[in-house]
């Protein structure tokens, strides 16, 4: 690893207030109004009963770490767009710190916004196990992979001016087919397809949170899939990637 | 790779049969026909062409930026990427390349970082003549001044060969003559610089060699003093009323005379000889003008003397696409 430049990288997210504000701040404000509203609403689940700011806050974490994941191949495409890509190829940079320093980077965005949420929900009166607490984000983080990866891929396929309706999108494509949005039935169609797409999986990790149980050997599998395709394409978009934008 | 460039290397630059075409709408455009270059370590070369020449695709090639249809590159006995792993290359490219979100001082620390021996940051802004905009962001930047932090950006790393891809396009006269300053510390430290530029006077001024490309293809390859000669073909011109036309064009180094009125023009291919020869034999001339004749109609006489075998229907490196297809090839239109 190179201190020095992940040091620069991370000013640069620093002072991009733009991008701060539209990935972190969206999910965050969405959910400061809405379970602000409804801060006494409790939910009727069947066997047990929820209150609304907690249901609320881990889909809303599930979502906003999703979105903050995948818009790190926002960056990326505006930097192609210079040709910044092209220079920093021509330096002994190794493409290995390159992806690492834009995981980490997608991650520390993605964590913030998770923390942020956790923040504004104990703020309205949330409180979950020690133990949930930790699970819940463990699997989250995982659960990111793909979409950190498909961020990057983006990041490396697309122009700057198509970057904004593919992310809008790619996230209503996932946050709806993965039960993000509002829950998807228990059976049927869209319930096996859901399962086959990883923000599935991210709301089941983020209903950990809620007396959910963790994933089972389904999950694993479609998130380590997901990964593993994802980056292999990101892999390849980044070498196809050479030539000017 | 486990050589590492600590001394300067003893090998230079290869390129070897290069070829390269794009596809577009009209069919393939031959951006490369056939380029074989070899450049010695510290050595200075213009790559000096017209737009579509081929010399943003050269540059692209010999840095590993564009895969060649055929032929290979080697710098410093290596591959382009095994080069670039070892830190020995520097390259300014024709756009963009300036990083949001930094000050001028963090880009070029950043980039420094990334090789083995950087030069001094404050070293590298002195030298490139922006120290006084060392904390301004840079993206808050004019032309001229992204273009000098484009330039200390390739010249932090301190590599062994420097390659510039038009390099001082945006920048005007007194900021011209800055970099080529410039670049006179940088060469006389040993390296080996490579150069695109379409302006002959550049070339002709910093260049040890000058390479000149048309139509994809090295039509001249020589110093610099030899290219001018034969690019800057020069006029003569005279007042001479009633000339002997035929005896004009019968002098040493005349390729043609015209005339204009009571004056004559000699265009020479050595001009020196061609006035040592006029002077005495045509005592009655007077007002005797000597001029270079402009880089574009040194091309243009260049390359219309192999525009008589034009085939278009092969790829290869002997194969001739028509004139307007190079012609319409504008370096920055060229995509994948």
């Amino acid at each position: 690893m190179n201190a020095t430049y992940v040091r620069y990288e991370l000013l640069r997210l620093s002072r991009n207030k733009r991008f701060f504000f539209f990935s972190l701040g969206f999910p965050l404000v969405l959910y400061l109004v809405i379970a602000g509203s409804n801060k006494k609403q409790v939910l009727d689940m069947g066997s047990f009963s929820l209150k609304f700011p907690l249901y609320y806050m881990v889909g809303m974490a599930s979502y906003g770490a999703m979105i903050a994941a995948i818009a790190g191949g926002a960056r990326i495409a505006a930097e192609r767009s210079t040709g910044w890509n092209r220079q920093l190829r021509l330096t002994p940079l190794r493409p290995s710190v390159y992806f690492g320093t834009k995981v980490f980077t997608s991650y520390l965005m993605a964590l913030i916004s998770i923390a942020l949420l956790y923040v504004a929900g104990i703020s309205y009166g949330v409180s979950i196990e020690l133990a949930r607490w930790f699970e819940m984000t463990g699997l989250i983080l995982i659960g990111l992979a793909p979409f950190v990866a498909l961020g990057v891929l983006a990041g490396h396929l697309l122009t700057v001016d198509s970057m904004g309706p593919a992310l809008g999108g790619g996230s209503a494509f996932f946050g709806f087919l993965g039960g993000q949005w509002f829950p998807l039935p228990n059976h049927g169609f869209l319930h096996v397809l859901g399962e086959c797409i990883p923000s599935y999986w991210l709301t089941q990790a983020s209903h950990v949170g809620i007396g959910g149980n963790a994933w089972g050997i389904t999950g694993w599998i479609v998130i380590g899939v997901w990964t593993a395709a994802a980056s292999v394409l990101a892999a390849w978009a980044y070498r196809r990637d050479t030539q000017r934008v | 790779m486990t050589t590492h460039l600590a001394s300067p290397p003893t090998t230079g630059i290869q390129l070897s049969g290069l070829t390269k075409s794009f596809r577009s709408p009209d069919g393939p455009v031959h951006a490369v026909r056939g380029i074989d270059i070899s450049i010695a370590p510290g050595e200075t070369v213009a790559l000096l062409g017209p737009n579509g020449a081929g010399k943003t695709t050269t540059i692209d090639m010999m840095l590993g930026l564009l895969p060649p249809d055929s032929g290979t590159v080697t710098l410093f006995g290596m591959t382009p990427p095994q080069a670039i792993a070892t830190g020995a290359v520097g390259a300014m490219l024709q756009s963009g390349a300036v990083l949001r979100d930094l000050s001028v001082r963090e880009l070029v620390d950043m980039m420094g970082s990334l090789y083995p021996k950087p030069l001094a940051v404050d070293e590298t802004l002195e030298l490139c003549g922006i120290s006084d905009i060392a904390a301004r962001k840079t993206h808050r930047l004019s032309g001229g001044q992204s273009q000098r932090v484009r330039f200390a950006v390739a010249l932090v790393s301190n590599p062994d060969l420097l390659v510039l891809d038009e390099p001082t396009v945006a920048m005007d006269v007194e900021a011209r003559r800055d970099f080529w300053a410039t670049m006179r510390t940088f060469t006389s430290r040993g390296k080996t610089v490579v150069f695109a530029t379409h302006y002959l006077e550049e070339a002709d001024s910093y260049a040890d060699r000058i390479i000149l490309l048309a139509q994809g293809r090295v039509v001249a390859d020589g110093p610099a003093t030899e290219i001018k000669a034969t690019v800057g073909m020069r006029t003569i011109r005279a007042t001479l009323p009633d000339a002997d036309i035929p005896a004009l064009e019968a002098l040493p180094g005349v390729t043609n005379v015209e005339t204009r009125g009571e004056a004559v023009i000699l265009n020479c291919s050595d001009s020196d000889g061609a006035l040592r020869a006029l002077l005495p034999a045509f005592t009655a001339a007077r007002d005797i003008e000597v001029s270079g004749a402009g880089l574009e109609e040194a091309f243009l006489q260049l390359t219309s003397d192999d525009d008589t075998s034009d085939d278009d229907t092969g790829d290869d490196d002997t194969g001739d696409g028509p004139d307007v297809e190079a012609a319409a090839l504008d370096d920055s239109e060229m995509t994948r």
